[in-house]
């Protein structure tokens, strides 16, 4: 027995290499000067331009994102779940989320370039019926247009994690408020959504996650027009910015702290909202 | 004047047919059970009442206004579901309370009224505890109190007692009938359980393949069985396939029994003859067999408190009947036992199948 | 007897506009890759012959693919008995075991690549600047939390224990037990969590660009830039790997929940 623990010494040796390593690096990093010592002047940086904007993108972006696909996929799953909807549809739903949750990143951003870029599908028939949306303001290639494409999966990802709490609301519960007189949107406001909303909470928290760490379809869409945080940390390493090795670990010390923040934000929020199960 | 009227209800899911027509005229402050084996159609009826479903075709009628194209939420219709029908994310006072917060009652009206109802139930001291923090009794308790709290014109039960102990579904229900008495409220109840539905009920309905096969008090439904499926599903009873014989007596499996209710019926037609098991008596054989007694020996004896349950069959197994005779009479009336059973001629009734060509006979050990 | 009822409307409005929000893009997509490059015309299919022409997609994907084979072959060879182990013998250290695990969740690549560039630039050539040495090293922790869960869930629902002793008790060796009885026993665990894998690596872009690796998804972003209508065949040659990769999942792990992933972004 005493020795047991060996067996997960490979795993935990890898773990450190390859995860608990880089991390650390990235957490220690972040606190040193080009000379060696230990400064805060590196994570001081990160509240001057460009990346005070960066973080102010990133975090509206996130919430954006995390809100919008947090109630639309809320909406799209109880669709395809309540009662009346055919069960192939829910299947059907289930089997696209798996793909378009996972459709992510390069293919994603140029599909919607394809769309409503300039030259996109969409936009050219737009035009044909007169209504060129470049022409009114719009553009993809600008913090809307990146939400618009985040949305694409973030929306899945909220009909995945959220489809096993619609499960467990009971047809009892509809149907009592109903013979009680409730209306639909009385059912919603005082049963559906409390007993949802841990799930809800956890699920936007994630979805936030998802969004506040994406790069691949940033860049896609934008090459780094807009500025998001993973957009400069890329800009970091593949050197356009050479001032300061030890900026690149603050910007990602800087997404850790946000990231952090957001479940200390949420950790109480979910106390409150769950309070009457234990 | 009735209070609720269905008029012709017909259910169809697909090709299933789950209401096949029912007529049905409820008084005020009657209590209506609809009974049956699941899939008769009983849950069916409640909820196209109730406004969950709508009828393929047919009329919902409440206090003479036609409500089948009525929303639920405004029916004003309380019901009480098979389990955990409760909100969780509201206390035992705030589930009771919500009929009256939608409906905009002022706050400290509908608590103090959320509070008499739970005291009626017997909960006040539960008012502040979450349906989690309840048993299964206390919150079917609940449900019902919330039900009430909105003093619906109708009370609905779907079967409120399924998931419950023996014992609390007893206390309960006893408890049910004495606030339905106390607040003389129309109510329907749906349940599978017959001792359930006739100790509680004024009116018992018994449903199969989606119609009212008979209703009445249950004395009548009891004593009466109109069909040899309510016979079968009301209490226990012997059902033996039997012919109509000469003056007063009937021919089972080679057997001549006399039987009054046979008299005056065409002779050689085929007759079910309904023999509750509490008429039938069980002797030791003592090698003397009576006329129109059944000769046998004791396949089973089941203890039931007071009272003992015997299957008796003939040598050949071609006859049996299942008699309950007092514990004391059964107790040296063990399995193998040489055994004579016979009953008053006066007590069983006959229905017959002449109409009813196919009638199936049933396997009595399958109940 | 469960009522049947009709759809309700607002159901069918939201899923309406929905698949319409899901599908257009795909549709547009299809359209634009018909397009003539010089002339911007519908339709031909010339995009989709550049493509398989070019020899850098060749080589880009088979590069991907063995670096996604080799994730997949590292992955199991240290979980699987790792998570056999823990469940076996040492069941107190399963959470520590499902948070290093989940770690890559909330760490995510643009993070994990910060430092690792740091701690790995200097290592020696053949592993630091080549896709099937550091990259393919690194890959493994990204999968980690798809394979540690479905694992995980495929030993909950074996007797781990019976199995093993029963194996012992035969004379098996433990490499023998593992290998002849535990793993035909989890088979469909390992092969969902491989597959989903599988789909990561192939459109994993973040660390391989910025690690500076010429991997399949860093070959569809030149595309993209560079040549605008093949870009469109590209796109779609590359969500129909996704597609094949999920659809092998769903067929390997029927009747499962569908899995929940946070790939590429």
């Amino acid at each position: 027995m005493s020795l047991a623990w060996l067996g997960v010494v490979p795993f935990l040796a890898y773990a450190t290499a390859f995860l608990l390593l880089p991390a650390a690096n990235v957490l220690i990093g972040a606190f040193q000067s080009n000379e060696g010592g230990y400064t805060l002047d590196n994570v001081r940086t990160l509240f001057d331009e460009p990346y005070r904007t960066a973080f102010k993108n990133s975090i509206e972006v996130s919430l954006v994102t995390a809100l919008l696909g947090g109630i639309i996929g809320l909406l799209m799953a109880y669709s395809a779940i309540r009662e009346g909807t055919p069960r192939w549809i829910r299947g059907g739903l289930t089997t696209f989320s798996g793909v378009a949750a996972n459709f992510a990143g390069i293919p994603l951003a140029f599909a919607f370039i394809a769309t409503f870029g300039i030259l996109g599908v969409g936009t050219q028939a737009m035009t044909a019926v007169g209504f060129n949306p470049y022409d009114h303001g719009f553009s993809l290639f600008t913090k809307t247009g990146i939400e618009i494409v985040y949305l694409y999966f973030q929306i899945p990802l909220m009909i995945l994690v959220i489809a096993p709490a619609i499960d467990g609301l009971r047809r009892e519960w509809r149907e009592a408020a109903s013979s009680l007189g409730a209306s639909s949107w009385q059912f919603w406001r005082h049963i559906g959504v409390p007993i949802l909303l841990p799930s809800l909470l956890s699920a936007m928290v994630l979805l936030f996650g998802n969004a506040f760490a994406a790069y691949a379809t940033a860049y896609g869409l934008t090459s780094g027009g807009v500025g998001l945080v993973p957009i400069q940390i890329g800009f970091f390493l593949s050197g356009d910015v050479f001032d300061n090795p030890h900026l690149g670990q603050a910007l990602a010390f800087g997404m850790f702290v946000v990231l952090g923040l957001m479940m200390l934000a949420y950790i109480p929020l979910q106390r409150i909202s769950s309070r009457w199960m234990k | 004047m009735a209070v609720v009227e269905l008029k012709q209800l017909h259910r169809r899911f697909g090709e299933v047919v789950a209401l096949a027509g029912i007529d049905l005229d409820i008084g005020t402050g009657e209590f209506v059970s609809l009974l049956g084996p699941s899939g008769c159609g009983k849950t069916t009826a409640l909820r196209l009442v109730a406004g969950f479903d709508r009828p393929t075709s047919g009329r919902v009628v409440i206090d003479g206004q036609d409500v089948t194209d009525v929303p639920p939420n405004r029916r004003d219709i309380g019901m009480v579901f098979q389990a955990y029908s409760l909100f969780p994310n509201m206390t035992a006072v705030r589930n009771v309370e919500f009929g009256l917060r939608v409906r905009k009652q002022r706050g400290a009206d509908r608590n103090r009224r959320a509070l008499e109802l739970l005291d009626l139930v017997g909960l006040a001291q539960a008012a502040n505890r979450y349906p989690h923090q309840l048993s299964g009794g206390m919150q079917q308790r609940v449900a019902l109190a919330r039900a009430l709290a909105i003093e619906p014109r109708l009370l609905l039960l779907d079967e409120p007692l399924s998931a419950l102990d023996a014992k609390v579904r007893v206390q309960l229900r006893e408890e049910i009938r004495r606030i339905q008495l106390e607040l003389g409220i129309t109510t329907i109840y749906v349940t599978h359980d017959q001792e359930e539905a006739l100790s509680i009920s004024d009116r018992v309905a018994v449903m199969s393949g989606g119609q009212i096969e008979q209703i009445g008090p249950p004395a009548e439904m009891y004593g009466s069985p109109a069909t040899p499926f309510v016979a079968e599903f009301i209490g226990t009873m012997n059902r033996l396939l039997a012919t109509v014989g000469d003056d007063g007596s009937i021919d089972y499996a080679g057997l001549r029994l006399r039987v009054d209710a046979a008299r005056g019926l065409p002779r050689g037609e085929r007759v079910l003859c309904l023999v509750r098991p509490e008429t039938v008596e069980v002797v030791r054989a003592n090698g003397l067999v009576a006329e129109g007694a059944m000769a046998g020996e004791v396949l089973s004896n089941t203890f039931l408190g007071s009272t003992s349950r015997l299957r008796v069959a003939s040598e050949s197994g071609e006859r049996s009947i299942t008699a309950d005779i007092s514990t004391a009479q059964g107790v040296d009336l063990v399995v193998g036992t040489k055994v004579v059973a016979s009953f008053p001629p006066d007590s069983p009734r006959l229905l017959s199948l002449a109409d009813e060509p196919m009638f199936p006979v049933p396997d009595p050990d399958s109940r | 007897m469960t009522p049947r009822r009709r759809i309700a409307p607002s159901a069918v409005v939201w899923l309406f506009l929905g698949s319409a929000y899901f599908l257009i893009p795909l549709l547009a997509t299809l359209l634009f890759s018909l397009r003539n490059d010089q002339t911007a015309k519908c339709c031909t299919l010339a995009n989709y012959s550049y493509i398989l022409h070019d020899p850098d997609f060749w080589s880009t994907i088979k590069l991907s693919f063995i670096v996604a084979l080799e994730t997949i072959a590292i992955t199991v060879a240290l979980l699987v008995p790792t998570v056999y182990w823990v469940h076996l013998k040492v069941p107190r250290l399963r959470p520590l075991i499902s948070f290093l695990a989940l770690v890559p969740f909330v760490v995510a690549p643009i993070i994990l690549v910060v430092g690792l560039l740091d701690v790995y630039r200097g290592t020696p050539e053949w592993f630091y600047a080549q896709p099937y040495g550091f990259l393919a090293a690194v890959y493994v922790v990204l999968a980690f939390p798809f394979m540690y869960f479905s694992l995980d869930t495929g030993f909950r629902s074996i007797d781990v224990h019976t199995l093993t002793e029963a194996s012992q008790s035969l004379g098996a060796s433990w490499p023998t037990t593992l290998w002849r009885v535990i793993l035909p026993n989890i088979k469909a665990a390992a092969l969902a969590g491989s597959f989903l894998t599988l789909a990561i690596v192939m459109g994993e872009f973040t660390i391989a660009s910025l690690a500076q690796f010429k991997t399949f998804s860093v070959y569809v972003q030149y595309i993209n830039q560079n040549k605008t209508y093949p870009a469109g065949a590209i796109t779609l040659l590359a969500f129909g790997i996704t597609w094949a990769a999920m659809l092998a999942l769903l067929a390997v792990g029927r009747g499962r929940q569908a899995p929940i992933t946070e790939g590429e972004k």
